[in-house]
Order: C-alpha cells, then structure tokens, then sequence
C-alpha cells in the first residue's frame, strides 16, 4: 500500500480516463441504433411512394379524400364561387396569411390539394361545414376556408399542401 | 425512524437466512414495529390502496397480454375476443380499465390530502417529488393503454396526444415521426406502446419502492403537521396501520366492485367500441375522465404552442410545490385563509374536469380561462403571498396534546 510509485499511478489514471472514454463513446454509439429504430422502416418508407389521382371523376364542388403516406389527402374540385370567395379575402388579416393564388397551381385555380390534417393537433377536418365553406374541425373548432387556410380556431397554420404536380390536365401525382 | 431493528426471529431457519440476508429485519423495521403518528385519519389509508391498485393492475395486466396481440388488424379483434371468448375476459379486462379509473381517483384523494396538509414541505421534498414522477408515468402507463385497445377513441387520443409534440418549433415534426415510426399513427405505435406499457408499471413499482424508503427515512406526515416527539406520538405500524390500511383497501374495493359488475361501461367512451378508423375523427373526441382537467387547460388557451406549455406545466408545477409554499405551518387546519383557497382549488380542478368534457365554445371556454388562471395562480401567487401575510392559529405541542384535547 505504501510502495505506490509515481509511474504506476500515472498508468492508472491513463487507464481510468481511457477506459471511461472508451464507456462514453460506446454508449453514445449503441444510441444511435437504440433511438434510430424507431424511425420509419424501411417498408414504411417504401409504402410512401408518390401516387397517381384521375381527377376526370370528380364533380364540380366535391371533395375526395386519398391516401397518401397514411395522410388523407383532400382534392377539392372548386366552384367558380368557391373560388372567387377564397380570392377576394383580404391576406393581411389571416392567421397565417397565404395568398390563394400560393395555395393552388398557376392555371389550375379549380383544383385545392391539400393535406386533410387540422395543424392544430392533427384530427381530421369535416369537408363543406363551417363558417368558411371550407372545413370544420370536429375536436377543438378549428375552421378552414374554401382555400383551406386557417380562419378560426386555435390551428396554428393552414392545411399543409403536400408536394404534388400536374401530369396531365386530369391527373396529378402526390409526393 | 427505520432505526435499529429489534427483529429476533426464534426460528432457526430465520435466523439462518437473518444473517445472510437481513430482510426479515428490513420487513420488520419497515412494516411492523415501524412508529406511525398515532392521529393519522382515512385518507392516510390511499398509499396503502394505490399499492393495491398498482398490484391489481400488474397482474390483470399480465394475464391480459397472454390474449392480447398488438396488430392494427388484430388488436380490436382480440380484445373482443377477451370480452367474449376468453375464461372470464371480461372479468379481467373490466377489472383492469375500471382499475386504472380507481387508481387514478386514488391518486387524487392522495395528492389533495399531501396538498392539504402540507406533506410536501420540508423535509418531504424528495418524497414529493417522486410522487410527482409516478404520477408522470401514472399518466402515460394510462395513455398508451387507452391506444391499445384500438377503438375510434384509442386511435384518435393516440394521433392528438403525439401530436402535442409537433408544437416544438424546429424538431418537433421530426419528433412526432419518430414517435409513430411512421407517416401517421399505425402499427410501428401500436406495437411500441404494447412493449411500454408492459414496462411502465415495473418502472412505476421501482419508483414506488423509493417513494416508500423517502416515506420510511422522513417519517409519515400527520393531520397536525407537527412531527412525533416522544413516543406517546406514535403506534407500531403493526397491528394499527395494517388493519386500518387492510380494511379501507376492502372498502375502496367494493366501490371498484360496483363498477366492475353494474356499471363497467359508465367510464369508457362508447366510440371506443368501433374500431380504429384512420379516415374519420369522431364527431367529439374526449380524453379519459382522469386527464379531463388537462385537456381544459389545454383548450383554454388559443395559441397551439402556449396550450402545450400550460398542459404540461401545469403538471410540474406540483414538483416545485415544495419551494412554492413559503408557510412554515405544514397543516391546513392551522391555515384558515389556505383552507379557503385550497377549496377554491379543488373546485377548479374538479371544474376544469367538467369543462374538459364540454364542446371548446361559449361559456365553457370563458369558464375554462377563469380556471385555468386561478389553477396557475395558487401555485405562483396564493401560496408565496399566504406565507408572509397569513395569520395562523395555534399549532398544539405534540401529536398526543392534540388527539387528547379533541377527546372532551
């Protein structure tokens, strides 16, 4: 117990500090897998390919609902009144003040596609209720315009606008 | 308090294992000769139930997930099948949802009594604040078991409670995400919450056994507040506390009787009988009764992000009640102006409850921001300000002054 020399004592401390720098990193490194296999897998993410939607069947003024990622995805075929009631909204005093022309394609003013999603805490909108003629959603009041931006209510955000293109006229492909 | 054990075991065998492993002496110390205030009333008798209700829970829990299979196309299946197939499923799976109400009302009474009587206060801190932590996993054990049973109601709960993340700015749609393992609410959740919930009562048993031990190293609180002095104060925990804990555990298992067996569906969401159905909320989602105060605090406020922080905050702020309460006097009987607001905030937690159960319009939301306020206030300005401004009443010399006064 006495007869600890210096040189040992140095041997020990290195040991001490690389031995815990080796625990540390291993923890740290065993993480990445422990936390990271609760992301989306790989079939998940694979079943989240874009789709393709034939706009031909919808009605003038109907909404369909698809689903796309699990998401329900709401193709609103718009009235030419619909359409002029989201244009006419003075931006400035929304919530969250979006334009309609931002919210559609250039050319396609008749078609919304947005994600059916309430951005407050995520339940799913009613379609043609409310005081908007957009959607009412049913779990804490959260109402949306004939453009699908946020009027009244605690939702933050307008409905998201999922990444989508048109392929034809009469067709679109989601994601 | 948990002192030397004066635990002589006259068996040989005993004596044997005394020596290797003195747990009949930790046993002995902890509940039979341990010294327990001589004027505790009823409502000391909730630990004792919430231990039950917790052993209830674990072992209907653990025959359940022998007939239980965690697959979004299965789940709703099976639970049916318990209720009707199973020996007696329906027996165990009322026994365990009408358990979970029973624990959490436990849980209530308890909280309001260390609240009332200031068994918060130094030096029960540590004790507190692991109740505050159980009471945490309390919450979530029940959430993710409620999502299980994949009804309309488990999906939707599920979606809006997860959800409650992505109010985060920056990371939280990240932190949604990785949550449900997927684009939305599916079976990746489904299945992580079934492993979770299988984990949750076991770590909330570890927690309860520290909790015991903090209880154990402080001493039990008492309805004088003041703390044992001699031992005219106190009775061995054996027979006086077993018995009494024993027989109101029989009684508070009556009132889970009566739920089992005449009303079992009164608590649970009639929506929760149609199966989970990703492509329609129902027309008005509630949360169980017992997160009904939060889910009013919650709606009480119109910004999406400020709602989340008055939810969670709301819950703790109980883990700072200790420093938050600057009265020397522990117990609410010497504190008459206390007495007073601490009704008041009972009757608006009980209110902010039935709020949570009303449409979010009209008067309800009025009533729900009064609330809301006078919740937040009690803790930060009620309970500081009484401390300095309070007039007290008399607090007696001792537990056994008190109890033999009361006698004339």
């Amino acid at each position: 117990m006495t007869t600890v020399s210096s040189a040992e004592h140095t041997r020990r401390d290195f040991l001490y500090i690389a031995t815990g720098a080796v625990g540390a990193v291993g923890t740290a490194a065993v993480l990445v897998p422990l936390i990271t296999q609760m992301n989306p897998d790989a079939s998940t993410i694979a079943a989240g390919a874009p789709i393709e939607v034939d706009l031909a069947p919808i009605a003038d003024g109907q909404i369909v609902k698809v689903f796309w990622r699990s998401k329900p995805i709401f193709i609103f075929h718009r009235s030419a009144k619909e359409i002029a009631e989201a244009q006419k909204v003075n931006v400035a005093s929304l919530p969250d003040p979006e334009p309609d022309s931002a919210r559609v394609k250039k050319g396609h003013d008749q078609w919304l596609v947005v994600i059916g999603i309430c951005t407050h805490l995520g339940c799913i909108p009613l379609a043609h209720q409310g005081e908007y003629d957009g959607w009412f959603c049913p779990c804490h009041g959260s109402q949306y315009d004939t453009s699908g931006r946020i009027r009244k209510g605690p939702a933050p955000k307008n409905l998201a606008l999922p990444p989508y293109a048109f392929l034809t006229d009469s067709k679109i492909r989601i994601g | 308090m948990s002192g030397h054990s004066t635990y002589q075991p006259q068996n040989k065998a005993l004596q044997w294992l005394e020596k290797r492993l003195p747990i009949g002496g930790l046993i002995h110390s902890s509940f039979v000769a341990y010294p327990t205030p001589r004027n505790l009333n009823y409502l000391w008798t909730f630990g004792g139930i919430l231990s039950f209700m917790l052993g209830v829970q674990i072992v209907t829990g653990i025959v359940l997930a022998m007939h239980y299979t965690p697959n979004v196309d299965l789940a709703f299946k099976s639970v049916e099948g318990i209720m009707r197939d199973v020996n007696y499923g329906w027996l165990l799976r009322y026994l365990h949802a009408n358990g979970a109400s029973m624990f959490f009302l436990a849980v209530y009474i308890h909280m309001f009594r260390g609240i009332y009587y200031g068994s918060y206060k130094e030096p029960r801190e540590v004790l507190w604040i692991l109740g505050v932590i159980i009471y945490l996993l309390m919450m979530a054990t029940g959430f993710m078991g409620y999502v299980l049973v994949w009804g309309q109601m488990s999906f939707w709960a599920a979606t809006v409670i997860t959800n409650l993340f992505s109010a985060i700015p920056g990371v939280g749609d990240a932190i949604v995400t990785w949550l449900w393992g997927g684009y939305a609410v599916g079976n990746p959740t489904l299945n992580r919450f079934f492993s979770l919930h299988y984990l949750l009562p076991f770590v909330i048993a570890g927690v309860v056994v520290l909790h015991v031990w903090a209880l154990h190293v402080a001493g039990q609180n008492n309805p004088t507040g003041i703390e044992p002095k001699s031992d005219k104060d106190t009775v061995p925990f054996t027979p006086y506390a077993t018995i009494k804990d024993g027989f109101f555990i029989a009684v508070f298992m009556i009132l889970l009787a009566w739920f089992v067996f005449y009303i079992p569906n009164y608590l649970i969401h009639p929506d929760n009988y149609i199966p989970a159905n990703p492509a329609v909320t129902p027309a008005e989602i509630v949360p169980e009764w017992y997160y009904l105060p939060f889910y009013a605090i919650l709606r009480s406020i119109p910004d999406k992000l400020l709602g989340v922080i008055a939810l969670f905050s709301s819950i703790l702020i109980l883990a700072f009640l200790p420093w938050l309460d600057t009265s020397r006097v522990r117990s609410g009987r010497y504190r008459p102006l206390f007495k007073q607001f601490f009704w008041l905030w009972v009757i608006a937690c009980i209110g902010l409850g039935w709020l949570g159960s009303k449409p979010p319009e009209g008067i309800y939301v009025v009533l729900s921001r009064l609330f809301t306020l006078y919740y937040f206030g009690f803790f930060l300005v009620v309970l500081p300000l009484l401390g300095i401004f309070e007039r007290t009443k008399p607090v007696p010399n001792s537990i056994s002054e008190s109890v033999l006064s009361a006698k004339h």
